[in-house]
This record gives C-alpha cells, structure tokens and sequence, in this order.
C-alpha cells in the first residue's frame, strides 16, 4: 500500500510532561461577552470545575455548540471546541464522538437551539443514547435575536413577537428526556453553582447520553423568568428523597411546576449501553477510528472485487 | 472492430424479477468477457408501473445504451404492447405464448412464442428464467454459463429450487434450439471475464479505497445503494455507517467526524443536498474536508424520484450562503466514479474544504462492465497539513505536544498558500476552537473580541487563496476527436459515452465531422484550457440534461464562450445517440439552435 503522507515533519524532541491542572487550566484567554449577571457565567464556572475536579486533560476535551448567547461558551473554553450551526451541536457531536470515541464530548446550548431548530437531532440522540453530555441553558427566551418567544416560553408569556402572550405550551424538557430515551436527565439553576458542579460530574461520567437543562436566566430579555423567580421556587430533589430509578416518580417529578419546580437528578438508568459500546467497529483493539491507518489491505480489496464477478 | 452488438430489452411490473433477470444475464455476458451497460427504467405511468430494463453487451467497448433493442423480453402484455411496434429487423421478441398476443410488427422481426405452461409448470414465476434459456440460445451462448449463474442467485433458497430454475432455464434453452432462428453470429467468448457493478457501488467502493472511516446517509433514491455497500461491509472495513435522522443531521455528523481526523462521506440526491447545504458552508468555514455525493435526479422539489436529471449544477455552484472554496466534480462513468472518489479526498485534504460530487441516477444506479484490474484499490492517500496525537496518523509515535494551550499553534494560520496545519482534538498544545462565525487565526470568534474589517478580509482571502495551485492538480478536459471539425458537441458528467458514440455515428453514418469536449472537473473551472479549445470551434453544441442549460450558463459565465447550439433532454429518460445525432443534423441544416429529442416510449 502506498501512502504518500504529506505531513509536516515529526517534531524531534521529546514531548514534555504536561504541566498539572489548576482551575483556570479550563479558562480561555477569552473573557465572557454576555450581558452582566448573565445565568452562562455559572454554567462557565460549573462545567470548569466539574472538569477540574474529575481531572480531565483539556485536550480530551471536545466542547461543541451550536448557536446563540449561550453557545458562545465554548469561546471561553481551554479545551477543543467547536462553535458549529443553530441547532447542530448534536448532529456534529455524534459525528465527533463516532470518530474519536475517547474524546470527552459535551455539547452545549440554549432551548431555542436545542429544543426548537434542533429538535429532530434531540430526539435521535437520545434514542441511540450517544455517550454526550448536553448541556442546556435554559432561559425561556430568543437571547441573542433581542427576546423572541421560545420553545420553553410560558403560555401566556409576553416576549417581541408575542405581544399578547404567546398561546402555544412550551416543551418540557424533562419528561421529554425521559421518555425519549435519554439515560441521565438532570436539571440545574445557575444560582446553585456548587449543585450544578455535582450534576455536571455525575452528566459527565455517565456512559450514555446525558441532558442537563439549566434554568440559566436572561437578565435582559427575560423579565419573568429571573433569580428571584427561581431562587424563591428551586427545590433540591436530592433533598426529598427522589429515587431516580423510578420512572413514574421521575416523570411526576419533572411535571412539577409552580410555587416549587424541583431541580437535581430526575432519572438515570446505567444498564443500556451507549450507541459506542454497540459498535464492532469501535472494539477491534484498535483505537480511535480517526488515528487509524487508511486504505484496504490486498485480501480485502480481492474480496471485494471478487463480489462483482 | 466489435463483431457483436446487441441489446436485451426486459419489460414487465414491478416484482416479476426484472431487476435479477437483468443481474442474471449481466453476469453471464460479463464471465464471458462481454462489455456491457445495463439500466433499468422506471415508468410510473400507469397502475401497477412499467419498468423496462435494458442491457447492451458487445465484445467492443460500450458507452452507452444505444438505439435499439434485438431482444425483447416482455413479461406483461402492457410491456409487450409498448416495445413490439419499436423493433427492427432481425429482432426477436421471447413471450409467452400461452398468456401474451403480439399486435402487429415490422417485416423481420421474430416472433418467438414459448409454452410457457408446458416449460414451467406450477413455477408461474419462472417464465423469465425461461425466456433467459431461450435468449442465451439464440446468441449462440451454451446454458451451462446460465446454470451456473442461477445456482448462485438461488443458492440461499436451497438445492431444490435451484434444481428447478436450472431445469426450467434448460428446458428453455432447448425449446428456442428447436423452434427459433439464432442470431447469424455468435456471441463470442473473450479470454478475460468482466466485473460488474452499478454506480452506487462504485462510489462507496471508492470511498473504501480511500480509507472512508465514516459514512452516514438518509435513504433517497437514487442514492441509496452507496449507503446499502456501506452497511454491508461496515463491519468487513472498519467503516462507522450510519443511517441519520435527517440529511441535516448527515452532513453535520460527517462534519464532526471529520473534524475528528476521519475521512468521511455522505451521498444523497436534490433535495437531501438542499438540506445539507448551511452545513457544507460549515465545512467551508471551520476548513474540515468532507465528501459529498449528489446523484442527481429530475427535481424540483420531489420530482421524479425514479428519473435522471443533469439539474443540480447551480445548486452545488452555489450551495450555502456567502463565499468558500469547493470542489466540484462530475464523473462521467461507473468506473470514473470509483476513482475521482480517492482522488476528490486528497485535494480535499489538500485543501481542508469540501468536495462534491455530481453524479446522476444514469450511472450511480445504472450497471456497467469494468475489468476488475481497473478496480486498483491501492490508490494513493495524502492528507495533507494534518496533525495527529501521533504526529501523522501513521504509526508515527511522536507527540508533538508542549502543553495543553501551545500559543504557538494557530489552527487558521494567515499562511501564504491560505492552507493552516490543522491538528485534530486530542492533540496536546493545539487547543482551539473551530467556529462558524468568522474567526481570527488563532480561532477567536472575532465577534467576540471585537469586529474588525481588516481581520475579516484577511480571513475571507486566506480561505479564498486555497484553491489557487488546485487547477494544476486535476486533469484538464481533452477535445476528442479532429481538431478542425465541423461542429463540436461538449457535454459534462455522465453524457460522455453517448455523446462520443454520436460522433462516431456522425461520422460513419451522416459524413458530418465532429469532435467531443466532455467536462469533468467544474470547481475549480480550467477555463483558460476550456477557452482555447473552444476558441477555434466552428459550431459549439452543448449536450445536457435538463431544461435550462445550466452548463451552457456556466460555460459562459467562466469563459465568455457563448454555444451556438443546445441539445436539452429533461424528460427523465437519458440521451441516446440518435437524439443527439438527429439533433445535430436539424441544427446543421438551420431549422433550430435548441433541439429537445422525444424519447420514444410508447404512452
């Protein structure tokens, strides 16, 4: 087999040790660009610290988002990162996790992005329960379009394009998740940072696909859903003694809505495998299927000429 | 010089086996060193559909599926109805006797009824097998080729059904020895055998040879038999196949796992492309090399599923908003498809952008014979600027590492060829983020840092400059045939073997001179090649498949050269050389500038 590679050539020197993790190893030269008081800014710090704490190497990392205010977050990340199109984070997540399968994938985004123009892949992912962590930053409203109705948007809820209140329901994600197939579904609030770091480490080394909705609130546009709306409402489910192995409780817990709105871990299940762990082509010793070695073997090529005669 | 020439034609409804009828003959011709092309047409134009299958074969090269049909093989009386009336001379129609009444035909042409009850017995759906015995025996094939192309098609159905299809295909065979005229000459057996394969297969067997580790696809015809190869031997390959939720969803995972360092593939038709297209801009902008297959069919919209279309060129010319470099090609075979796929990876590697392919439903589902050593799988595979955990995914043990964020690497380096070394995540000291907003080039989206007009241009030119030395990479196109002629006919993509036999039937039939310029290569355009060849043209006749001259349009808009004739063909079915030839002549006699030939198909 000729393989012309063109590469650069190999570096000589031997690589030096990496340097040990701090905090801010997971901190880009970026600084954040959303609005002060932005609900991101914890989800920022929260992911940081998660990684931080369960030592994962920032190049084993692959942070990908689709678009929107809170898709910006890879930016302001020191790890792989990929800022791809409305709604795709998924899709594009799949493909990476599928080629590298070692990588640490985390998709991140907000409801419009997730739950609306890339509903269709949210549904699929689930389903084949792809080991990601998806993260959702939730604040009800179009952020970065100047604050448009959402597909989590209360009914009723006054936003630029609903001037008399939008009239249709909202999804919830919840309930979604957990009958869509989805193997971890959590909920935080990014007033409950050091909560939101454990469901974060818990999303993380979960092996299958892992929805993490945020209630991340617009200080700007969104003048409903705020700190104060939440901080007086967010109730720990960890704190009530939910199990989340049961299905119906997991359900029932995620229709909650009201003067308490539980947050923390609805359901989890660890006895299906990922779509990774299904697939030979990942398990034949020999690693990731983007390092491998390209082109056919001459019996391979033999076999398949032989099937056209 | 060919001393056989022949066309098998197979008609009848959907499910009486006309499709494995055609593979079973097709084979057989292909064993016996035959060249051949096959396809099958679709006809959904009255209740319970047409198709009508046609298969030429020769012991010289085949390009195309010609003008005529020697013999028919109706399996319904609609079939039969349809074709009789186009037979020639010396053709011969194999039927039913029992079950089908032929109409009137043309002096010469051989009616050869078969008793079928009598040959089949309770098998009712073994009379093609039988025609087949009969057919192979009026080319002066011996039957056993036929056994034992049967065994193999009915072996999994077990030793008794096979015995019964090998009796009924030999009882055939002996009724047409005793009761039918044979063909004057016999078809002869060449030293070497022929593969065969579809156009389809083709492509996802170029995608093996180019190390394709990646592949997902949504079914839509005509497209699907790639993805079909692909799933198949997934496993045998090492190929990660999957089927997606949507064509959107397609190119997003092939994006990501190419991103990733794979090669990586998709192919759809019209519309699942119109779908992909924000995200082949992607492609464009983060610079992740993917390869896409358009095999076109006749659109808008749903169109004709089942029909071919040369109509999606200023689709890919245009796919996705804003400006990015692209490779765009259109092979013109079979054969040309399985290798401009490996070709098409390494300048897309090269170049870090996306490649297209237009192919159409003619050849990717059509049949044709290759020599199976053309079927060179040891094709070579450049990746270009590329940088592995392992230094260059080869085995390389060298890590170029120097710490989790090296300030050093830039992942959109401002280089003068525009192309940055693109290392792939999982590579220490190369962090970065790949963005589809427009980003300086360390990767910083510079919307957020600030918007800067001197970076964007900067950036828009690093892309825009990749392509510059791709020209000299890819072969120009060559004008076949006497450079002084009269007219020159100039074609793209899958046209090329009708178009190079109507010169040749112009030449030996009308006395009219005619060269051939056939594109393959579109973006990046060899237009300072394309120009001087033209330059001297006599009469300019664009041959196409669709309705607007859509490569007529982007000849002229690349060159400036305005054609002086158009041969436009947008009914679903494809050319055949008396189209063209006929066309050429109502052109050369002034009645017309644009002909569109009438497929005869009979309503």
């Amino acid at each position: 087999m000729s393989t012309a590679i063109e590469n650069p050539p190999p570096t000589e020197t031997p690589a030096p040790a990496l340097a040990a993790l701090t905090k801010d190893t997971y901190k880009s030269k970026i600084h954040p660009d959303w609005c002060p008081g932005c609900g991101d800014f914890s989800v920022l710090a929260a992911l940081q610290t998660a990684l931080f704490e369960l030592g994962l190497p920032p190049h084993q990392v692959l942070v990908i988002s689709g678009i929107g205010c809170s898709s910006n977050l890879p930016g302001f990340m020191n790890t792989y990162g990929m800022h791809t199109l409305h709604g795709r984070s998924l899709a594009v997540g799949t493909g990476a996790k599928l080629g590298n399968h070692e990588l640490k994938v985390i998709c991140t985004g907000g409801d419009g992005d997730g739950y609306g123009i890339g509903g269709n892949h949210f549904m699929h992912v689930m389903r084949r329960n792809v080991d990601l962590t998806y993260i959702v930053m939730d604040n009800q409203i179009y952020g970065l379009t100047t604050g448009q109705v959402s597909p989590t948007s209360r009914k009723g809820m006054v936003t630029k394009t609903t001037p008399q209140g939008s009239v249709e329901n909202p999804i919830n994600p919840i309930p979604l998740a957990i009958v869509g197939g989805a193997t971890y579904v959590a909920r935080a609030f990014s007033g409950k940072q050091k909560h939101m770091v454990e469901i974060l480490k818990g999303a993380l080394q979960h092996r299958g696909f892992a929805l993490v909705d945020v209630f991340s609130p617009c200080v700007t546009y969104n003048k409903e859903n705020t700190y104060p709306f939440f901080n007086q409402r967010v109730k720990l489910l960890e704190e009530t003694g939910h199990d989340p192995a049961d299905f119906h409780k997991a359900l029932d817990a995620g229709y909650q809505w009201g003067d308490e709105i539980p947050v923390g871990l609805f359901w989890r299940r660890t006895d299906l495998p990922a779509l990774e762990d299904l697939e030979p082509v990942l398990h034949d010793g020999q690693g990731p299927l983007a390092f491998r070695k390209l082109g056919l073997s001459p019996e391979q090529a033999q076999a398949l000429v032989r099937e056209l005669l | 010089m060919a001393t056989v020439d022949f066309a098998v034609g197979i008609g009848g409804e959907n499910g009486q086996g006309i499709a494995s009828t055609g593979d079973i003959l097709a084979r057989i011709f292909a064993r016996r060193g035959l060249h051949l092309v096959a396809y099958n047409a679709y006809q959904s134009i009255i209740r319970g559909g047409h198709t009508f299958l046609t298969l030429r074969a020769s012991d010289g090269p085949v390009r195309n599926l010609g003008d005529k049909v020697d013999v028919l093989i109706p399996l319904n009386q609609d079939s039969l109805d349809r074709h009789l009336r186009l037979l020639r001379a010396g053709a011969r129609v194999v039927f039913d006797g029992d079950k089908l009444k032929p109409g009137a035909v043309a002096d010469g042409v051989q009616l050869c009824p078969m008793p079928m009850k009598q040959l089949c017995g309770a098998n009712k759906l073994a009379a093609n097998t039988a025609a087949l015995g009969a057919t192979l025996q009026m080319l002066g094939i011996e039957s056993e080729p036929l056994e034992t192309v049967i065994a193999r098609q009915f072996k999994k159905k077990g030793a008794a059904v096979v015995n019964e299809n090998v009796g009924i295909a030999r009882a055939g065979y002996e009724y047409a020895a005793q009761h039918f005229q044979s063909f004057p000459v016999k078809t002869p057996k060449l030293p070497k055998p022929q593969a065969i394969i579809t156009g389809n297969q083709a492509t996802a067997m170029g995608g093996a040879a180019a190390g394709v580790k990646f592949y997902a696809a949504y079914p839509m015809s005509p497209s699907t038999g790639v993805l079909m190869w692909m799933a198949n031997h997934a496993r045998q390959l090492g190929i990660m196949v999957r089927q997606v939720e949507d064509e959107i969803g397609v190119m997003n995972m092939v994006i990501g796992a190419a991103h990733t360092g794979c090669r990586a593939m998709c192919a759809t038709s019209g519309g699942g492309f119109a779908l992909m297209s924000e995200a082949v801009g992607m492609a464009g902008m983060i610079e992740t090399p993917i390869v896409c297959v358009d095999v076109q069919r006749a659109g808008p919209a749903t169109g004709v599923p089942t029909k071919t279309e040369q109509g999606d060129l200023w689709q890919l010319l245009g796919a996705g908003q804003g400006d990015y470099p692209r490779i765009l090609v259109a092979p013109a075979s079979q054969l040309d498809l399985f290798r401009t796929i490996p070709e098409l990876f390494n300048l897309c590697d090269r170049y870090q952008c996306p490649g297209l392919v237009l192919a159409d439903l003619l050849i990717s589902e059509g049949t044709a014979s290759v020599d199976p050593a053309d079927l060179d799988f040891n094709v070579p595979i450049e990746r270009g600027q590329i940088i592995f955990p392992n230094g260059n995914g080869n085995g390389d043990a060298t890590n170029p590492a120097s710490g989790y964020n090296d300030d050093a690497y830039w992942r959109y380096a401002n280089t003068e060829s525009g192309i940055s070394p693109r290392a792939v995540p999982g590579v220490p000291g190369h962090i970065h983020i790949a963005a589809t907003d427009e980003h300086d080039e360390d990767g910083t989206l510079i919307s957020d840092e600030f918007t800067n007009p001197a970076k964007r241009r900067k950036m828009v030119e690093k892309r825009g400059r990749k392509l510059q030395t791709a020209l000299s990479r890819i072969a120009p196109p060559q004008l076949v045939g006497p450079p002084n002629a009269g007219v020159t006919l100039v074609g793209w993509g899958s046209t090329e073997g009708v178009i190079r036999e109507a010169v040749e039937k112009l030449a030996g039939e009308e006395g009219i001179v005619a060269n051939h310029l056939q594109v393959k290569w579109l973006a990046p355009f060899h237009a300072e090649e394309v120009t001087r060849l033209l330059s001297h043209a006599h009469r300019i006749i664009i041959v196409e498949n669709n309705y607007s001259g859509q490569f007529a349009r982007y000849l002229r808009s690349e060159t400036g050269l305005a054609a002086h004739g158009f041969i436009r063909k947008y009914d679903g079915e494809p050319f055949m050389p008396h189209h063209i030839v006929a066309a050429v002549k109502e052109q050369l006699a002034g009645q017309t500038t644009l002909s569109v030939p009438v497929h005869e198909v009979v309503a």
